[in-house]
């Protein structure tokens, strides 16, 4: 398979820039597969996807018949970023995680930025993802969202924008994991002659910043991931997470609340638990508190982490912050909280509870991607260009009938990275979600996932429409950072081979 | 560990060792079809009888012919005890523990499942049985080895093999029972070539049959009884599983031999006891059905005591027990 049939088009390329020529980023790479005999790829991209198969890395899909599984479809063509762009970006994930955990810390307690009227009290007080609850919680270290994966698109004109925050629990970090063993099974050359930003540490990292949570007075605390079950479409990520930090992965079932701490059955008796990493919804959590029908989460739980006896991430409440009417406010909460003009910008957004920008996004439907305020997943969206006009018309009614409800930004002519389809290269438009962890400080794990829209034209990325991945290396011009090949092969020493 | 995991790991163990024994009992009915006097009946019947699900076999499949039997105990994913809803439920349940299983018995377990429903979706897998009923035995070898060889022996790994050797118990009881119920064309068969060859056909369903010439040599019904049952050494005697099974509730609990404290221990110690000490003579002259039919539902105690034991967890949490003892 060769590059020479490959044009970029109209978009953004991230491989190939001016005369389809290939960026410096992307020049060895490029070589490598050039000078790979006729079908190599293609068998490596085979023998990649079995075995995704059969090491069972796959998600759930809702909807479908109970339990259906599908692998998440992966590309050996990765996104590149360069060391420059990537420094610029990581500052501004720093600076927006920082702002919006001040934001959230205000609502719950003075709400001086409505008070100071940057954020109209309306638009906060009817958030579906506003707990009252939370009002006047102090979560630990004074952070409540702790792990966040924010959503950044890059447009035709080269600039990156943050298309969506997600604070509440954000998946897709163990692809990242998985898809860099493959890769490097696939493409050990490579590793060998790039310097690529190594993402093995992210499970360290995300133990480290659990065990911040513990409650004063615990030695040894006790971390555990909280799942729904295996029904879960991202049960293999909270399995996996687990496994590789080495902590217990329990289900609400498991847990009880008494005397004031939560507890684990075991099979000799209770045994007290310190720090949950729940990867349930707000909601779900505590019966007692929250929806009384859960049959998921902790009854109690939200009693004993009012009274600091437990750590929890992310702290219950952070989804006000995700809330896609809120994200239109991030530059003026980024400039109320920390007096800096925003470095990573929105995409320009239409906030249809204001009557003037609701009248404009009826009038041009078709050009604008419409969004539901508390959807995530692709669900509950309109993508103007590529709709029917009596979808379009259907939702027209569904804005007009709760404005509050949507959101609506310009058509983004993502950027797109080469993409094997069938025997040969096409582009397909592609988004990027670091992963970053807030406890004693903030680190932001080099890459992400890099999620590809394959079905042609398309610029639906998510696992649940259809879309795949594929792995994102961040380049380094520093010699001090430990090549990638050298930090795996400690993990794989000390941890034991997790594929073989 | 939790309650939860233990349940899962154990259930995981038994549904594998249950499919691996489905295929031994199909793959050796098919030889044994193949030796059959000229003019006789196939036997097909016995099989679904000894799975206990022969109602319900009946209401769906009616007549016990071979094709019936095989899509019945294989790839009928509505019987929840044929070969693919064990694996099924095996993985579901591997899949709930992944974090606590190594990865390598995840992955051999995935790929048999994967074997399995490739089949399901390719009934031509039928057309050469011996190698498809060959083949899931030596996947659930090839797991049991693999868990043997990457997970640590404690206490998970003592909860898996306490699945596996009280199922292998119940299915090798089943195996001896087998002949109860293949009845035989008249009484002037019994002690002839064909008799000879159902005996030998028992001793294959339990991969016995070579081990058993080296302990006894000649074919001879009651010896055949004897090795199956009360043999501590053959590893799919029942006397050896129960010795195994014992020894890991032992692991478990750290509960010195000898002595008991909860009640899957005191019954497992009664019956290592009757079969350490029992005399086949015996056995087959009060009747080997009624013998192995007592067995069977003491096996099930055995079972239900171990999940109200260590998966119920009925026991109240630590300020609710104080509160209670305070008011004592």
């Amino acid at each position: 398979m060769r590059f020479s049939s490959y044009r970029a088009g109209s978009f953004f390329d991230e491989m190939f820039g001016e005369n389809d020529a290939p960026r410096a980023v992307a020049k060895p790479l490029v070589n490598i597969i050039q000078s790979l005999p006729e079908g190599e790829l293609l068998r490596r991209q085979q023998s990649a996807e079995r075995a995704l198969l059969q090491m069972g890395i796959t998600f759930n899909v809702y909807g479908d018949s109970a339990g259906t599984e599908k692998i998440f479809p992966f590309d050996l063509v990765p996104r590149i970023v360069s060391s420059a762009e990537w420094n610029w970006i990581e500052r501004g994930l720093k600076q927006r995680i920082t702002a919006l955990n001040l934001f959230i810390d205000d609502i719950y307690h003075d709400q001086k930025i409505i008070k100071d009227k940057v954020v109209p009290a309306h638009i906060l007080l009817s958030a579906k993802s506003f707990r009252e609850q939370c009002v006047g919680l102090n979560p630990p270290l004074g952070i409540w969202c702790h792990i966040c994966g924010t959503d950044l698109v890059r447009h035709r004109d080269g600039q990156i924008y943050v298309l969506e925050d997600n604070l509440r629990c954000p998946s897709g970090v163990s692809y990242v994991l998985e898809n860099r063993l493959v890769m490097k099974r696939t493409f050990p050359r490579v590793f060998e002659a790039s310097r690529i930003r190594p993402v093995a540490e992210y499970p360290s990292r995300l133990r480290d910043m659990l065990e911040s949570l513990t409650p004063p007075g615990v030695e040894t605390p006790r971390v555990v991931v909280l799942t729904p079950g295996i029904y879960n479409s991202a049960y293999f990520e909270h399995s996996f997470l687990a496994q590789q930090m080495g902590v217990e992965l329990v289900e609400g079932r498991d847990l009880v609340v008494s005397d004031g701490y939560v507890w684990m059955r075991t099979t000799k008796g209770f045994e007290r638990v310190d720090v949950i990493y729940r990867r349930i919804d707000d909601d779900f959590i505590d019966p007692k508190a929250f929806r009384p029908d859960s049959v998921l989460g902790v009854a109690g739980l939200m009693d004993v982490y009012r009274a600091g006896h437990i750590g929890l991430a992310n702290a219950p409440g952070t989804g006000v912050a995700d809330d896609k009417v809120v994200y239109a406010y991030v530059p003026k909460i980024v400039k109320y909280y920390l007096g800096q003009e925003i470095i990573i910008p929105n995409v320009p957004t239409y906030v249809c509870a204001d009557p003037k920008e609701l009248t404009y996004v009826l009038e041009h439907l078709d050009e604008l991607v419409v969004k539901a305020a508390n959807e995530s997943g692709g669900y509950g969206m309109l993508v103007g260009p590529h709709a029917t006009p009596e979808l379009r018309a259907e939702f027209a009614k569904r804005i007009q009938a709760n404005p509050r409800n949507y959101i609506a930004q310009p058509t983004l002519s993502l950027s797109q990275v080469p993409t094997i389809i069938d025997d040969h290269f096409e582009g397909r438009h592609v988004d990027l979600r670091p992963y970053i962890l807030y406890g004693n400080d903030i680190f932001v794990l080099p890459g992400g996932l890099t999620r590809v829209a394959l079905k042609k034209g398309s610029l639906v990325v998510n696992s649940s429409q259809g879309g795949g991945s594929k792995d994102t290396w961040v380049l380094t011009d520093d010699p001090g950072v430990v090549r990638e090949s050298v930090a795996m092969e400690q993990q794989a020493a000390t941890t034991g081979a997790v594929l073989t | 560990m939790l309650s939860r995991v233990a349940d899962s790991i154990y259930w995981m163990s038994r549904y594998i060792e249950r499919a691996e024994n489905v295929a031994r009992f199909i793959d050796v009915n098919l030889h044994l079809m193949l030796d059959l006097p000229v003019g006789s009946a196939q036997q097909w019947q016995p099989l679904v009888d000894t799975t206990g699900d022969h109602e319900e076999f009946a209401r769906r499949f009616g007549a016990a012919t071979q094709s019936n039997v095989i899509q019945f105990l294989t790839l009928d994913g509505d019987n929840p005890n044929s070969i693919l809803s064990c694996l099924r439920a095996a993985r579901e349940n591997a899949r709930s523990v992944r974090e606590i299983i190594s990865s390598e018995m995840w992955e051999q377990l995935n790929k048999f499942y994967l074997m399995v429903t490739a089949a399901a979706a390719n009934p031509d897998v039928l057309a050469s049985p011996h190698e498809f009923f060959s083949n899931i035995r030596m996947s659930s070898h090839l797991f049991v080895g693999v868990t043997e060889g990457t997970m640590t022996h404690g206490e998970g790994w003592h909860f898996g093999r306490l699945g596996r050797m009280l199922e292998r118990a119940d299915k090798t009881s089943r195996m001896l029972d087998v002949k109860y119920f293949i009845l035989l064309p008249t009484v002037a068969h019994v002690g002839t070539t064909f008799d000879d060859l159902q005996w030998t056909a028992v001793l294959r369903s339990a991969s016995a049959f070579e081990m058993y010439r080296k302990t006894h040599g000649r074919i001879e019904p009651r010896r055949i009884v004897e090795f199956l049952l009360l043999d501590d050494e053959f590893p799919r005697a029942i006397h050896h599983c129960l010795i195994a099974s014992r020894e890991s509730v032992h692991a478990i609990t750290g509960t010195p031999t000898g002595l008991f404290r909860n009640p899957a221990e005191q019954l497992l110690a009664q019956l290592c006891a009757e079969l350490a000490y029992g005399q086949v003579d015996d056995i087959v002259n009060s009747g080997l059905h009624e013998f192995l039919d007592e067995l069977q539902s003491n096996m099930n105690r055995v079972g239900a005591q171990v999940t109200e034991t260590f998966f119920a967890a009925k026991m109240a949490p630590p300020s609710a027990t104080k509160r209670k003892e305070a008011r004592a």
